[in-house]
């Protein structure tokens, strides 16, 4: 099935919930509310026509004024995927966890936790899984500053190159 | 029995554990020798290369990739250059696309060896994977002729690849295929049929069609499972649609569909099958030139796109995202290890904690891919 047809039949169920489609893109998406995404997810799972069974890829985006969770979407079956996309506010970005319909999404949302900042509720582990559990902030973020030290341990470094002019001299 | 005393005991295994592939590390619950649970704990190699991504361009994030995934670095750098092309609408020259094949296919067999070679060693002989290893530097030689680096190999480019094959190049490429092909029977016949081997995969941590989409697992792994999926066939990419190979399903010949013993055995099938690809492209290469022009300060229009490849690992998904200016404003890789390292807890359950060194190295997990 095209994509076009999918986003049609979401929209077909959920009129309210579909924010907009953008279809003249190399890889059309849907945008939706993020209030209805675990309901959309299991439609798209659950539905014979479309049985979306496995989430290939789950991403967080940082807009600046928006943070952005992209679901790519993929179905065995029938061999045809879909791109979901939520925005949410970043401050406090929060919305349902995909985890109950897709068992792959608990390390991908534990992923965009750890690195954007985006909690997901109804999830069995929200914990950071990359970086250190006190790490201050959010990575991936485009306003983040990396702190100069970590316990003790310096994150930056002299040139090496400075060192070689200032010997020099 | 009812006087033996049991106990739960919590064991730390890792970061520093020679069987598990990298730097990783295991909470493991158990009760004796069974496992409640291994919980892996991850990001020992987080080296916020999508960070990275952010900062230095387009053209400069092709090294980066290389480090993704260290053991078969040659997809990573075609996935770099297919989501680049993508968004700005470059075409490779064939004989770019042909140089990219080849270079990708002699590094499945090299990944693919290292992996039934570690498979051999984690379940405790030594010879298998000095075997496996000696074929392997065969294709470093040859890849480093190709491009001068043997590990993480920089070989492609935005719009086909760095440098053509040398001259002489191609003969002593079909050598080395001629030489393999007689190595892998000589290989099943010391390692691979051998009953210990059998004894120890077969059976061990089965993983259904069902369980192995729902947990995202990709190539290899979803292959063992009976899923017959590749997306070198299925999402043709490059000039693979121009051969003829066969996709080796798991058949649980040796006790349970998707064991381990299938999942090394897909490794196995899949070196005949790339050296049949192989064969192809040296024979059927035409001449040309081997890189597109591409500017150099490389601005793609505002947009988004995923690419999937088939790495040596499976289906790797880039999800890269363009503003308009000459660094990319976000890039995400789904790898295949970081799906199967979230499917471990899941599967360590009742499992003997000896089997969990089989379960890591059947999965082919590679630390870096999964904290990238």
């Amino acid at each position: 099935m095209e994509a076009a047809e999918i986003y049609a039949l979401v929209r077909a169920r959920f009129p309210d919930q579909v924010v907009e489609i953008v279809e003249k893109r190399a890889d059309p998406y849907a945008v939706v509310d993020p209030h209805a995404i675990a309901a959309i997810c299991g439609f798209l799972r659950d539905d014979a026509a479309l049985a979306m069974d496995c989430l290939n890829n789950q991403s967080g985006v940082d807009y600046k004024d928006r943070i952005e969770v992209v679901y790519h979407l993929f179905s065995y079956s029938h061999r045809h995927g879909a791109v979901i996309k939520v925005r949410l506010p970043r401050d406090q970005p929060a919305l349902a966890s995909v985890e109950p319909v897709w068992n792959s999404a608990n390390w991908m949302e534990r992923e965009i936790y750890d690195l954007l900042g985006v909690t997901f509720h109804g999830h069995s582990d929200m914990r950071r899984i990359l970086m250190p559990e006190d790490w201050p902030g959010w990575p991936l973020r485009k306003d983040f500053v990396e702190p100069l030290e970590y316990h003790g341990i310096s994150t930056v470094r002299e040139s090496p190159i400075i060192r070689l002019d200032e010997k020099k001299k | 029995m009812s006087m033996l005393r049991t106990e739960e005991m919590t064991l730390n295994m890792g970061p520093q554990h020679p069987s598990t592939h990298g730097v990783l590390r295991f909470v493991i619950r158990t009760d004796g020798e069974v496992m409640r649970e291994a919980i892996p704990d991850v990001g020992y190699l987080h080296r916020s290369i999508e960070k990275i991504a952010e900062k230095v361009g387009y053209h400069g994030f092709m090294p980066y990739t290389d480090r993704v995934d260290y053991v078969c670095a040659m997809f990573t750098n075609q996935a770099w250059g297919m989501a680049c092309e993508k968004l700005a609408g470059v075409e490779v020259p064939r004989r770019g696309e042909y140089c990219r094949v080849i270079a990708a296919e002699f590094n499945r067999i090299a990944s693919h060896l290292l992996t039934v070679g570690l498979m051999g060693m984690d379940i405790g002989a030594m010879t298998p994977f000095v075997h496996a290893l000696r074929e392997r530097e065969m294709i470093n030689d040859l890849i480093e002729e190709l491009c001068g680096a043997r590990l993480t190999f920089n070989y492609m480019r935005i719009g086909g690849v760095a440098w053509d094959l040398p001259p002489g190049w191609r003969d002593k490429a079909l050598a080395y295929l001629d030489h393999l092909e007689p190595i892998v029977n000589e290989f099943n016949a010391l390692f691979s049929y051998n009953k210990i081997c059998i004894e120890r995969l077969a059976k061990v941590a089965a993983i259904g069609p069902a369980d192995a989409i729902d947990y995202n697992l990709v190539g290899p792994n979803l292959r063992a499972a009976g899923v017959n999926w590749d997306v070198r066939r299925d999402l043709p990419y490059s000039v693979y649609p121009e051969f003829d190979f066969e996709i080796p399903l798991g058949s649980g010949e040796w006790g349970a569909i998707g064991d381990a013993m299938d999942r090394y055995m897909m490794r196995i099938r899949e070196l005949t099958q790339s050296a049949r690809i192989l064969r192809q492209a040296l024979t059927q290469i035409p001449d040309g030139p081997v890189l597109a022009k591409v500017v150099r300060n490389f601005k793609p229009a505002a947009g988004e796109c995923q690419v999937r490849v088939e790495s040596a690992r499976g289906d790797q998904g880039w999800y890269v995202v363009s503003d308009g200016t000459s660094y990319p404003w976000r890039v995400h890789v789904r790898t295949g290890s970081f799906a199967a390292m979230g499917m471990i807890q899941k599967l360590s359950r009742g499992l003997m904690i000896a089997d969990l060194v089989v379960l890591i190295a059947s999965l082919d997990v590679i630390a870096p891919e999964i904290d990238r």
